[in-house]
């Protein structure tokens, strides 16, 4: 896969992530699984609040519409997201082939660039 | 007002300090781990999704769907990133994901963060794994198996994260073991039926797209499924 097929996908992925996000406003506001047997079974209270917040609750501070808000939020979410698993993937890789070009090659001559690519 | 809808994972105060100790100290050994071997076992192929599946499952995990009795339920995701990178890469997607919702967005207790990977993260993305790698290798990565593990490995993904969800709270001395279980049992049945539905669309659209992206599990790292070994 080439350079350019990365960014293409990479591209697509965070298209689609974004487009969900668009009808987060319109998800289920009812309790989800969790939630709804700690209501039931009495727990929910026991429940604390963050120390702090950022974007809590998936609404964007600051801003007036609420679901503008939400998917503000969504997206900067699957942004960062994007970003860290993107990050942690790339990264190692690049650990990874470094590593392996330098045992493999750790003989011959630094200045040539050696094609990896298998 | 009280905002109920966005509470999903364990919020800090359902886990008493020893269980949310553990958890953090075996979510952090395991992670430790799965940032090793994806290390060793990256391939080209697996990068970039990695970072569609940290979009994907975010976005997702927002969409909460409705199930019986006034109750929604959301996806998680483990089994599917599994089921597309392996399962390493995947509890690195997963903490990346979970991490973000309990740092950022605060969905999550910052207690209770090393048990919400673990639930959601980990034992997901194991337990999806296994259960895809059976059905494929069974049906000879055939498209039909390949679609059929897909839904229940993501549906006993979220069996299996219910389950360690319960045991934790009974074990904190929340709810006791026979009143957590069998509801929460009961409630993500249906759940699971969502997150089985969502992951074999993720992986129907990819197998349509592009279907080198989905390997035959035994050979993560090389041979595409569907290309079938007896020719070689």
């Amino acid at each position: 896969m080439n350079r350019r097929n990365w960014v293409v996908l990479v591209a697509v992925g965070v298209g689609i992530g974004v487009f969900i996000t668009l009808f987060s406003p319109w998800a289920s506001s009812e309790p989800d699984g969790l939630e709804r047997v700690a209501e039931d079974k009495g727990f929910i209270h026991e429940g604390k609040d963050a120390p702090y917040e950022v974007i809590a609750d998936y609404v964007f501070p600051g801003v007036e519409n609420e679901r503008l808000a939400t998917v503000l939020a969504g997206v900067v979410g699957v942004l960062i997201v994007t970003g860290i698993s993107l990050g942690a993937g790339f990264g190692l890789w690049a650990l990874s082939r470094s590593r392996a070009q330098r045992a493999g090659e750790g003989e011959e001559a630094s200045g040539s660039h050696s094609g990896g690519d298998g | 007002m009280f905002n109920l809808p966005m509470l999903m994972h364990i919020p800090d105060g359902f886990l008493n300090a020893p269980v949310a100790g553990v958890m953090y100290v075996v979510a952090g050994i395991i992670v430790a781990v799965a940032v090793w071997q994806t290390n060793r076992t990256l391939n080209e192929r697996t990068v970039p999704l990695m970072g569609v599946l940290g979009a994907f499952i975010f976005a997702a995990q927002m969409m909460n769907f409705p199930v019986a009795g006034g109750t929604s339920g959301h996806m998680l995701g483990g089994a599917l990133a599994a089921i597309l990178v392996g399962p390493w890469a995947a509890i690195v997607v997963m903490t990346s994901v979970i991490g973000v919702q309990a740092l950022i967005f605060q969905d999550g207790g910052l207690a209770a963060m090393g048990a919400n990977i673990f639930n959601m993260g980990i034992l997901t993305a194991f337990v999806g794994f296994a259960v895809y790698w059976v059905a494929s290798t069974i049906g000879r990565g055939n498209r039909r198996a390949v679609l059929g593990g897909t839904f229940a490995a993501a549906w006993l993904s979220v069996m299996i994260a219910a389950f360690a969800t319960s045991a934790e709270l009974a074990i904190s001395g929340t709810s006791p073991w026979h009143v957590v279980l069998p509801a929460m049992m009961g409630v993500h049945a249906l759940v699971g039926i969502g997150e089985g539905l969502i992951s074999v669309g993720a992986v129907a659209f990819t197998l349509g797209t592009r279907p080198d992206l989905v390997r035959a599990p035994a050979v993560m790292a090389t041979a595409p499924i569907r290309v079938s070994e007896e020719r070689a």
